[in-house]
């Protein structure tokens, strides 16, 4: 290791004290690199809002950012990205990086972060890293915390947020890990920072990919469902999750949906258990939606639900448990048995009509 | 063909949790646990492979001695036989000691194809299965929705979850590595037969501590505190009966809103 702060215990125990005799709980001092992914040479927007919260955390407490570009040989995606404010964007290019490959990205990863040992590694939480993360962090026999919403520097740590028990409860995390710290960034962690532009120098760094075996190969790339409805330009949306229980129950969605001319969407569970078609599923794996209005029936409020309707202009909320997290982004909110409300609601509405 | 399948046994998934006093873990006394749902689906998509191509399910378990249960349940199922790595003192609390215990039990066995979920119940790190992979050395595949052996070219199609609907076939050397998504099938029931067939199958039992493995030398998660999700809620809660719930909600909808 590079420097004599770095340090790690490999306790499993909790110890609050264990700062080495050599940092005394000082600032941490380092840098943190952050992985851009890209598409038809553009950096993608989760992997832009990953480094607007590494430069947040550079600025505060000293640190140096990075940013950590692979790519193939065409390099498109290099040009875009000598705008940034960060002391030096690394580019690696090789052909075997054209395409998504675990063991290319992996290999030329490893190589490099285990010859600059940065403090942190920040990589967006997408499904490629999803797949990539864990085998890199295997590889450099480093710790990673997946699936993170916030991230801080707390003296001389770091603490990774993030969610468990299936979204119940939150957890604050630090690694006991050589460095560098691996973490996977939801969407909305570094929220309300602004990519700060500025000039960077490129660097090249070459990487050694002859002789890695050619082990996955991309078949096929299937489109989405052809989506019969397209819920992007939906108005209205009535939106049915495990709480509706059973299918005869979905009935009572598709009254309200008619009596207000929405459209019906649905939560993961719902569809996976085949109340609902597929290419009505709302969520990270499914449509992304921003309708003036948006009646979430049964539905917990998932990470992975929300990122696909946190735009909708109003969103109502009906669920039995007060703690669901859905009601906190809810504009209005019900707490009650969806079996009751939503055939009042559409009552109600019926009536007004009727007059 | 030969699968292992990875199974966890986690708290249930209606579970109303709570902390422990000092915050660093749950707190029920009384939880009841049950496969992890991803686990599940992983088992299942092991008994079709067995069912189309014949061979063996192997369950795979590190946990408490308890979750001989759940693993008893796979049993039922059609799964042929069990290994549990007894984790005691929950000493396999981060993802990397955890893929480094199976990888152990791993070694010297033979299979060939891995299945984990891609994600479990109780931390939810998604880690396990990919790396246990780059430990043993294969190639992987996450978040899969559905596979389809080639036993004539030696490899595995997997049909992989992407962003926004999107969905890709890879194509990767046996033996290897998946990690399957909930939701993918239906999940069978357990037979009576099954059932009482079952008791009598084996379930191999190791200490953790016999697997002669550094566990302090290995990157670890320390969780500092758990905490519930503070309610930000900024939400407007209606109360009443329904039919007055319904009458503000309107009301609420068209003034306010002006959605109506
Ligand atoms: C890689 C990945 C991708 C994913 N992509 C998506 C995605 O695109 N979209 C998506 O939605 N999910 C997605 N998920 C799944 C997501 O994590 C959740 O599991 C899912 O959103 C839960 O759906 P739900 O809210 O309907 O069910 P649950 O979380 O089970 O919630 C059911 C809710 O219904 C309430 N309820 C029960 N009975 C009643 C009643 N009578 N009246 C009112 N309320 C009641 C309960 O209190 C509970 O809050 C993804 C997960 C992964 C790992």
């Amino acid at each position: 290791m590079k420097s004599p702060r770095r340090w790690w215990t490999g306790s499993g125990e909790r110890q609050k004290s264990c700062n080495p005799p050599d940092c005394g709980g000082e600032a941490m001092m380092g840098e943190i690199y952050v992985l851009l992914d890209h598409s038809k040479g553009r950096v993608d927007t989760l992997s832009r809002e990953t480094l607007a919260l590494a430069q947040q955390l550079g600025r505060a407490h000293g640190l140096g950012v990075k940013a950590l570009l692979l790519c193939g040989p065409s390099r498109s995606a290099a040009e875009n990205v000598a705008g940034l404010q960060v002391d030096e964007v690394l580019v690696a290019s090789h052909q075997r990086l054209e395409q998504y490959d675990p063991d290319a990205h992996c290999h030329a990863l490893t190589r490099i972060l285990a010859q600059d040992r940065p403090l942190a590694f920040l990589m967006g939480h997408s499904y490629q890293n999803i797949d990539l993360a864990p085998k890199l962090a295997a590889s450099l026999k480093c710790g990673l915390v997946t699936d993170c919403i916030g991230c801080r520097i707390d003296g001389e740590s770091m603490v990774f947020v993030r969610q468990m028990f299936r979204n119940r409860i939150n957890a604050d995390v630090r690694v006991r890990s050589p460095h560098p710290w691996i973490a996977t960034l939801q969407s909305g962690a570094g929220a309300g920072n602004d990519l700060l532009e500025g000039s960077s120098p490129v660097v090249e760094r070459t990487v050694d990919l002859s002789g890695l075996a050619h082990r996955r190969t991309v078949v096929e790339t299937v489109g989405a469902v052809k989506e019969k409805v397209d819920l992007a330009k939906a108005d209205m949306i009535v939106a049915a999750g495990r709480g509706i229980k059973r299918k005869e129950n979905l009935r009572l969605l598709e009254e309200l949906a008619e009596v207000l001319g929405a459209e019906l969407g649905a939560s993961r569970a719902a569809v996976d258990s085949e109340w609902l078609e597929r290419d009505r599923q709302i969520g990270s794996s499914g449509q992304s939606v921003a309708p003036r209005l948006y009646i979430a029936c049964g539905i917990s409020g998932a990470i992975q639900h929300v990122v696909g309707m946190r735009n909708s202009a109003n969103v109502v909320a009906i669920n039995t448990d007060p703690d669901a997290p859905i009601f906190n982004l809810a504009h209005y909110g019900i707490v009650g048995d969806l079996m009751e409300i939503v055939p009042a609601l559409t009552r109600k509405l019926r009536e007004e009509k009727g007059r | 063909m030969k699968v292992f399948t990875c199974l966890k046994e986690t708290p249930s998934r209606d579970t109303r949790y709570e902390l422990s006093p000092d915050s660093s873990w749950i707190g029920n006394a009384e939880v009841t646990h049950e496969i992890s749902e991803c686990d599940e689906y992983a088992l299942e998509e092991a008994l079709k492979l067995k069912e189309q191509h014949q061979g063996e399910v192997v369950l795979l378990t590190a946990g408490r001695a308890e979750s001989e249960k759940s693993m008893r349940k796979g049993l039922a199922m059609g799964a042929d036989r069990g290994v549990l790595i007894l984790d005691r003192e929950r000493e396999l609390s981060s993802p990397y000691r955890v893929a480094a215990a199976l990888e152990k039990v791993l070694q010297d066995q033979e299979y060939d194809l891995i299945l984990t979920g891609t994600q479990s119940d109780d931390y939810g790190y998604a880690q396990t299965g990919p790396m246990l992979a780059q430990l043993l050395g294969l190639p992987h595949a996450t978040i899969v929705m559905q596979i389809q052996v080639q036993e004539d070219r030696g490899s595995v199609r997997a049909l992989r979850e992407m962003e926004s609907g999107w969905f890709e076939w890879v194509e990767i050397p046996l033996p290897a590595v998946l990690t399957i998504q909930a939701g993918i099938s239906q999940i069978r029931y357990a037979t009576l037969r099954g059932i009482m067939q079952a008791r009598r199958k084996e379930i191999r039992k190791i200490e953790l501590g016999g697997l002669g493995l550094d566990l302090s030398s290995m990157p670890h998660l320390e969780i500092e505190r758990l905490y519930f999700p503070e309610q930000t809620s900024k939400a407007e809660m209606i109360e009443g009966t329904p039919d007055e719930i319904a009458s503000t909600l309107v009301d609420r909808l068209r003034r306010e809103a002006k959605v109506l």
